[in-house]
């Protein structure tokens, strides 16, 4: 059944490519990926703690590389986010008048990619199909984006390309870390053979640096983000939707999976280091936010800011706060999905996310009112939504962390300045709102469309998300932990 | 089970373009092309006979012609490499031929000659693999270098082809005149030629070390033309651009990996020398940053590829650097692939809109078919996952960081960001138009006046097919890492002696 989640998109691209009817085709796949995703979730046992569904084949013998997959709690979280996005993603899109096949193809790509990584339990195939997502990211923002999209795809592609090849290089080094003959790329080997034979304090110290650069340039870490604004802002709606909302993730995914439980000495080096970048995700890349005057650079920078917070979960090493990222993760993911479909759709109709051109949305489009406003709640943090559920065990468990000291600890000044960008989140979210949807609306969007019928429903999808873990955070909280506890019990 | 001693491989070979070249002259026919399938056929036949080679008799390494020639698994490998490398580029001669004419029209009526003279490189190529003696790699490196001066100045009477031949010829000739004296230096210093004993004389101690050491570097210098490394790479940008484009192919292919073979066996007994690590590791930097940073600026789609093909030459450096026989071997194979399939599309293209880069804008509409398969191949050249061109890049620079070469693999993580650029560059053109150019560019041209482009079914075959082995390499490399097994153990010797 895991299977079938990766070679359904990608089967479905080549069937496009070839000649079935693209949107149709997409939308199917898709669907039939969300309802395997639901499956799946309700057959994982939840007692346990190792991969499930797990399927292997052998690819090199003398490198010990499989194709394997499989899903503990936290992967099988993060593949139905990407099924539910992918799914509201392709049904967001709009007609496409140019390469209609390679657009839903390039989608679909996507998706398999970040599925695939998510999925995959061998580190090589973990960073490939990540990769996958590379070339697709790149027609899609030059192909159909909007603005400076040119510009925006080269920087985009050779900014993630050179932070993947420093990621494999990061990637390799941990693979020779090991004697050799417990090397293996098999993720599950890898954790038990880095309990046995730890690797080295210094050469955890440089492995890590190189990895969190590495995943860092991949998640829009502080110095490393400026692909993401361009990138977001010229990409057409489902290509942003896709990559802010998944494809993000696999950094951070990647650093739950790998880096915290195999370098956890590394990570403690360079503690420092990293909440100073986070801060500066969070107070820094705020402050921009609030300053800009589109709709799409808002949101592209506003998903940057987001990233503080869920590495602030990584870097304080406890089961909460670790879990709060692991879930801030799918809520940030559905939450600012769900706020570039509605821009996308926006922009379709007025041809501009100026705030300046725009004001009074909500009379002439209230459901895209309604959905947008749920949503920038969601990204706010609002209480009933699935990001406060997230961000409250972040702020708890970062806390925490330095519980037993006497004065005050670095992690608590981070969290209460990281608490101060909550604030600052309100006012661009509700700064963008007044601006966009409320106001003294320009005449001539009167005669605006408000969104069909037919896109009501990945609204509702969405929303639904959102809502369902905001209100009962046990459903994905206790998939997630028994993953989490591991790495912090075995690790000390 | 019948069993072909390996020699015959070669001798067919010979026999067959020997054969095409006397046929065509006596011959009234006026469609050429037929001793094009005629060749094809006959290397097919070949390509199935190295199957059933009878397999060396265990401990003597030599098969015959005086210990001149071996036939271990290396060299059956590179033999098919070899084979199949020049069907593919007959098959593109066929597809060339019409702009042959067009270039310069006596040209034509030599087109048997054209067909024939693969088959004479191809066998020239087919020894070079099995050479372990330095008389005979020298023999089979100017019967490889002879018919390619033929070949790259086919088209004499066009200026640029000129150039490229007189260039491709004086360089040739240093070169060779290089890889004599240090053949001489090396006889001097040991008394040998054969590569075994040379080796068993090193092993001694009982060698001048600096004439021994002068003789390798003259020898690398020799055998850095052929094989584009730089300060030796001045002549194939020019060269590249100015041959007909199948020959260039089969340059930047076939000689290259030949090349690379020949450094493979002969730098086993040297890398015991001081230094000479060192000298190689420079070469392979100065090699990958040259190529690629190179190549950033290039308009001409044969000019980047040329570039570019120095490029790949200094990761295959790298490799050759870090002692990693096998990871040389799938890179190649992979290299094979990708750079064939980009100037099989190459050929095509060109006859419409020309070679400049901007003659590919708007082929994702002209030509969806080649548009892909252009995607594939620069995608595969820029080394993304699941072609094979990223497990090339993966074996080689998993070797350089576990021998801890950091400069090797800094400088890498920079040039493999510049291989993007400009691969994609080619990808951008196929699909939207560059930001300052209007419509007026040669490729918009055609999608304006709607010109569709015609791919013959050989070539459509062969681009699937080439399309296909980069992606299902690029899942599973074990059928090559297999093939040369042989080749890993003995390279883990040699390394772990010299450490």
């Amino acid at each position: 059944m895991l299977l079938f989640l990766v070679i359904c998109p990608i089967a479905a691209a080549i069937l496009i490519i070839v000649g079935a009817p693209a949107r149709f085709t997409a939308l199917v796949a898709a669907i039939l990926n969300f309802i395997v995703g639901i499956a799946l979730f309700s057959e994982f046992d939840r007692s346990t703690a190792g991969f499930q569904f797990v399927r292997s084949f052998t690819v090199s013998t003398d490198w010990r590389i499989h194709f394997a997959f499989g899903v503990d709690g936290l992967s099988l979280l993060m593949v139905l986010l990407a099924a539910i996005v992918t799914v509201s993603a392709i049904w967001f899109a709009d007609k496409i008048d140019d390469y209609e096949r390679a657009f839903y193809a390039c989608l679909l790509f996507i998706s398999a990619g970040a599925i695939g990584a998510f999925a995959s339990i061998d580190l090589f195939f973990f960073y490939a199909f990540h990769e996958l997502a590379l070339i697709p990211t790149f027609l899609l923002i030059g192909i159909w984006g909007t603005g400076s999209r040119v510009r925006a795809a080269w920087k985009i592609t050779i900014y993630l390309s050179l932070g993947s090849f420093i990621l494999l290089i990061g990637l390799i080094l941990l693979y020779q870390s090991l004697p050799p003959p417990e090397r293996t790329f098999d993720i599950r080997e890898l954790l038990q053979a880095s309990v046995v034979h730890p690797i080295a304090v210094p050469d955890q110290r440089h492995i890590y640096l190189l990895l969190l650069i590495g995943f860092g340039v991949l998640i829009s870490l502080f110095p490393f983000h400026s692909w993401a604004p361009d990138a977001y802002a010229s990409a057409p709606a489902p290509a942003a939707m896709l990559h802010a909302g998944v494809l993000k993730k696999f950094g951070l995914y990647g650093f739950l999976r790998l880096v915290i439980p195999m370098l956890p000495d590394g990570a403690h080096y360079w503690t420092e280091l990293l909440v100073i970048l986070l801060l500066g995700n969070i107070i820094y890349i705020g402050l921009v936010t609030i300053a800009q005057k589109q709709l799409d650079w808002m949101l592209g920078y506003s998903s940057v800011m987001h990233m503080g917070y869920i590495f602030l979960g990584i870097a304080s090493a406890n089961v909460l706060g670790s879990t709060g990222a692991a879930t801030l993760m799918f809520a940030h993911g559905l939450s600012i999905a769900l706020l570039f479909g509605i821009a996308g759709q926006v922009r379709n109709r007025t041809g501009t996310l100026s705030f300046e051109d725009l004001g009074g949305l909500a009379k002439s489009m209230p459901f895209a009112g309604l959905a947008f406003g749920f949503a920038a709640f969601a990204a706010i943090g609002l209480p009933g939504f699935a990001n406060f559920a997230s961000e409250i065990m972040i702020f708890f468990g970062a806390f925490r962390h330095g519980w037993e000291m006497q004065r005050f600890h670095l992690f608590q000044i981070a969290t209460v300045l990281a608490l101060w960008g909550v604030v600052i989140s309100t006012v661009y979210m509700l700064r963008a709102y007044r601006s966009t949807f409320m106001g003294t609306m320009p005449k001539r969007w009167a005669k605006l469309i408000d969104l069909g019928a037919g896109l009501r429903i990945p609204v509702a999808l969405l929303v639904a998300g959102l809502m369902c873990v905001g209100f009962f955070p046990q459903t994905v909280v206790n998939i997630i932990t028994p993953a989490i506890r591991t790495y912090f019990t075995t690790t000390k | 089970m019948i069993a072909i001693p390996a020699p015959h491989l070669e001798i067919d070979v010979l026999i067959l373009g020997m054969v095409i070249l006397v046929w065509e002259t006596f011959t009234t026919t006026t469609n050429k092309k037929v001793f094009a399938y005629i060749g094809m056929i006959g290397l097919t036949l070949v390509f199935i006979a190295s199957f059933f080679v009878a397999s060396q008799p265990i401990g003597g390494q030599s098969g015959g012609f005086w210990n001149f020639y071996t036939a271990d698994a290396l060299a059956m490998f590179f033999k098919r490499f070899t084979l199949v490398t020049t069907i593919l580029v007959i098959a593109m001669m066929i597809d060339y031929a019409p702009a042959m004419t067009k270039a310069d029209d006596r040209a034509s009526a030599n087109l048997g000659e054209f067909f024939s003279l693969p088959l004479l490189t191809c066998a020239g190529l087919m020894y070079l693999v099995s050479a372990i003696d330095f008389i005979f790699i020298f023999v089979s490196l100017e019967l490889v270098t002879i018919s390619f001066f033929v070949l790259v100045s086919f088209t004499r009477r066009n200026p640029i082809a000129l150039e490229a031949g007189v260039k491709y010829l004086i360089l040739g000739g240093v070169s060779a005149a290089f890889l004599v004296y240090g053949i001489t230096w090396i006889f001097g210093a040991t008394g040998e030629t054969n590569l075994q004993r040379i080796t068993a004389a090193f092993a001694s101690g009982k060698i001048d070390n600096y004439a021994a050491t002068f003789g390798a570097v003259l020898i690398i210098v020799g055998l850095g033309f052929k094989i584009a490394a730089v300060p030796f790479q001045i002549w194939v940008p020019d060269v590249y651009q100015g041959a007909p484009t199948p020959v260039t192919a089969f340059l930047s292919v076939g000689s290259k990996a030949a090349g690379f073979v020949v450094l493979i066996r002969v730098l086993q007994p040297f890398l015991m020398l001081p230094n000479m690590q060192r000298l190689v590791v420079l070469l392979a930097l100065l090699t990958v940053v040259y190529g690629n940073l190179a190549a950033l600026p290039q308009n001409n789609l044969k000019r980047l590829l040329g570039y570019s093909s120095i490029a790949h030459a200094g990761y295959l450096l790298i490799g050759i650097a870090c002692f990693d026989g096998p990871a040389v071997t799938f890179y190649l194979v992979a290299y094979l692939l990708m750079t064939l399939l980009s100037f099989a599309v190459l050929i095509i293209v060109s006859q419409q809109t020309g070679d400049e880069i901007s003659g590919f804008d708007g082929l994702g509409k002209r030509a969806p078919f080649l548009a892909f398969a252009m995607v594939i191949a620069m995608v595969s050249l820029a080394g993304l996952p699941f072609t094979a061109g990223f497990f090339g890049k993966f074996f080689i620079f998993a070797s350089a960081i576990a021998q801890k070469q950091i400069a090797l693999v800094a400088v890498g993580i920079v040039t493999v960001a510049c291989g993007f650029y400009y691969y994609l560059k080619v990808v951008r053109a196929m699909y939207w138009p560059a930001r300052n150019a209007s419509h007026s560019v040669a490729g918009w041209q055609a999608v304006v006046k709607n010109e569709t482009i015609t791919v013959s079914p050989l070539s459509r075959a062969i681009m699937i097919g080439l399309m296909v082995a980069t992606i299902v390499f690029g899942v599973y490399p074990q059928p090559i890492l297999r093939a040369i097994t042989p080749q890993r153990r003995q390279v883990a010797t040699t390394s772990t002696s010299t450490h």
